[in-house]
């Protein structure tokens, strides 16, 4: 680094002067501004996630408490498991599920291959925007209302099914209507030109190639509505023991526990609470896993 | 809609004839794809005579059924909530827009929904107030300011925010949140009790199961909606804009000042409005946390009481009497309609935008 020569000395001023401080300064505060909201987005997240596994993951490795339920058990003894609350959490979501993904799927084919910008069309994709932001306990008293009023069934599992397929089908329709739109035309126009039926052409070209992410879409969804607490507060009640019939009598599932046992205030309830936490988020993180897995398995070979 | 959609292809729906009807008069090599010849034309000089096969008739059938199905369902929940309603409204005592007691014994009905609104209200503005600010930030590292390869896993850690389940929050909130926050309410109560918003209320604010608390954890809830629509909306900012600011010796920010937020603005309040719309009816998050109490709401962040989502998940177990139940799905009504009310605004926001399609 010698002195400059005659050679990178410029004949003319530069054409663009320094930056002045106080632009300069703005421009400083806003990245650190910007950086810093994204720190404090993040502290809550790895708060939380702290929490639960320091306060729950001891319980969770333990046999029992995968294989057992807290049949017979006092609020003042430890032991048993959460088998029961397991299997509704999994049931409900399954047979949600089963509901709602066809009918999600259909109307999403709707919006993408039939509807266009016709007014049902448009209208569709507004009642799906609303439903989305539908609040859970709504849902969950429009089941009420329908099937424990009006048709006088008692609350059980299947009710809570049902309010969790209002919360999971514009979730569905959402991400397969944007799947289906970014499949190429060509693949539809080669089907059509060889003379397949446009319902053929829907089943075997279009959903296959999208097939892969809408798979990862509805295990976001029900590891979603699996994690939902108001429709279970409402349409079922809260037992110990295992059930497997959803329309008949009450069944656990991991938030109806946790609520349940966050009354119990001592050592006992909060084992309970906060080991049904680490579960419910393990079978939420292995859901998601799950959907990618799946996808990457079954996704279409670009090259 | 029409009968020509039956053939028509995306992209090219004027086309649609086109290719079918050419080969209309030539009727053989239409033969052996169709499984029954009951399209068979007799009237094969109209070039834009349309073979319906069985199949497509019953699967357009099928998702236009299950179109309809989702429109329904919309208009029914509105229905049945409110015909669940009307007799409990009936036998009301109190007004029911205007009480602020709410008491749903069923021998005697006197339930008024306007305190447990102003505490949905109040609560899920304040979270918004401390929500919008932060996720725009979010949004605009994400966007601008992130390493290319890093941007998305920081959106996927972001997102993750959003799978927590809300029970999961509310328990954060009450056992682990709420005491550490008793330290800035105290400051906040002792030194600016004077104002309204942050006298003492009707909750201890050491315990802090306030509506201080409870908005903070709704604002970390809202972070990731908000986040997701906002950041699409700022990926989408043209970029002979940004290159122009930026030929024209602007610094970053000033890039960002001039052409993404005026490019994004709309976007942003509209996803702000849709996490508004969650915060409103966010329930268990809040029924843990905040403390119920039997006073008026005083407009001060330490108050306790009952948001209307909590209000009925509060007294769900005891839906015994229809009377009783009734007055709270009156309160769920409130909620639908207000949710409904401020979703749709949020979708009219952005539906006004061409450029973020």
């Amino acid at each position: 680094m010698s002195t400059a020569t005659d050679l990178d000395r410029p004949a003319t001023p530069p054409a663009f002067q320094e930056i002045n401080a106080s632009r300069r300064f703005k421009n400083r505060l806003a990245t650190v501004l910007v950086a810093g909201a994204f720190v404090f987005a993040l502290a809550p997240l790895v708060w939380l996630l702290i929490t639960v596994l320091a306060k729950g993951l001891r319980y969770v490795f333990n046999a029992d408490w995968w294989q057992k339920s807290l049949a017979g058990l006092t609020s003042r003894q430890f032991g048993g498991g959460v088998y029961h609350a397991i299997i509704g959490t999994l049931l409900q979501g399954l047979i949600c599920a089963v509901i709602a993904v066809p009918i999600a799927i259909l109307v999403a084919v709707y919006l993408v291959e039939y509807g266009k910008r016709s007014r049902l069309a448009r209208a569709v994709t507004f009642t799906v925007d609303i439903l989305s932001g539908v609040p859970s306990i709504v849902a969950a008293l429009f089941i009420y209302a329908l099937w424990v009023t009006t048709l006088g069934l008692p609350r059980s599992a299947f009710a809570v099914s049902l309010a969790l397929v209002l919360l999971m089908i514009p979730v569905v329709v959402r991400t397969t209507e944007e799947l289906l739109k970014i499949v190429p035309d060509e693949l539809r126009e080669a089907a059509y030109a060889l003379g397949v039926p446009k319902w053929k052409t829907i089943v075997k070209i279009v959903i296959p190639t999208a097939m892969s992410g809408i798979i990862t879409g509805i295990s976001l969804a029900v590891a979603r509505v699996m994690g939902e607490t108001a429709p279970v507060l409402v349409l079922v009640g809260y037992t110990a023991y295992i059930n497997y019939d959803p329309f008949d009598g009450n069944m656990a599932s991991l938030p109806l526990l946790m609520t349940a046992e966050r009354l119990t205030t001592n050592a006992v309830g909060e084992a309970r609470v906060w080991g049904a936490a680490v579960t419910l988020i393990l079978i939420i993180t292995v859901f998601n896993l799950l959907g990618s897995l799946i996808s990457r398995l079954t996704s279409l070979k670009t090259k | 809609m029409s009968d020509s959609d039956t053939v028509g292809r995306p992209g090219a729906p004027g086309l649609a004839g086109g290719p079918r009807g050419g080969a209309a008069p030539d009727t053989a090599p239409e033969a052996p794809i169709t499984p029954t010849p009951q399209g068979s034309d007799g009237d094969p000089a109209k070039p834009t005579k349309v073979i319906t096969r069985p199949g497509d008739k019953i699967f357009k059938t099928l998702t236009v059924g299950s179109g309809v199905f989702v429109v329904v369902m919309i208009a029914l929940i509105g229905i049945f909530l409110l015909i669940q309603a009307i007799p409990s409204l009936a036998d009301n005592n109190a007004n029911f827009l205007f009480s602020r007691d709410w008491n749903a014994d069923p021998a005697n009905l006197a339930f008024g929904v306007l305190d447990l609104l102003l505490v949905t209200i109040f609560s899920s503005v304040f979270a918004l107030i401390i929500a919008m600010p932060v996720s725009l930030g979010i949004a605009l590292f994400l966007t601008q300011y992130a390493p290319r390869r890093l941007a998305r896993p920081f959106a996927y850690l972001v997102d993750l925010l959003a799978a927590v389940p809300s029970i999961i929050y509310g328990l954060w909130g009450a056992y682990v949140l709420a005491p550490a926050l008793s330290p800035i309410s105290k400051w906040l109560n002792e030194y600016l009790g004077f104002i309204p918003l942050f006298a003492s209320g009707s909750s201890n604010l050491v315990i802090g199961q306030t509506i201080f608390t409870a908005g903070i954890v709704l604002a970390v809830m809202l972070l990731p909606i908000i986040t997701a629509i906002t950041r699409e909306v700022f990926d989408r900012t043209p970029p002979m804009q940004v290159e122009g600011a930026l030929a024209l010796g602007a610094t970053k920010w000033e890039v960002i000042r001039t052409t993404v937020l005026p490019f994004g603005r709309a976007g942003y309040i509209s996803a702000s409005m849709l996490g508004l719309g969650r915060a409103l009816g966010e329930t268990i998050a809040v029924l843990i946390i905040l403390s119920s109490t039997t006073k008026h709401f005083s407009f001060s962040l330490f108050d306790g009481g009952d948001t209307i989502a909590s209000k009925i998940a509060r007294a769900a177990q005891e839906f015994n009497d229809p009377r009783g139940a009734g007055a709270y799905i009156a309160a769920g009504l409130v909620l639908f309609v207000l949710t409904f009310v401020v979703n749709a605004f949020a979708r009219s926001i952005i539906s006004g935008h061409k450029e973020y399609e």
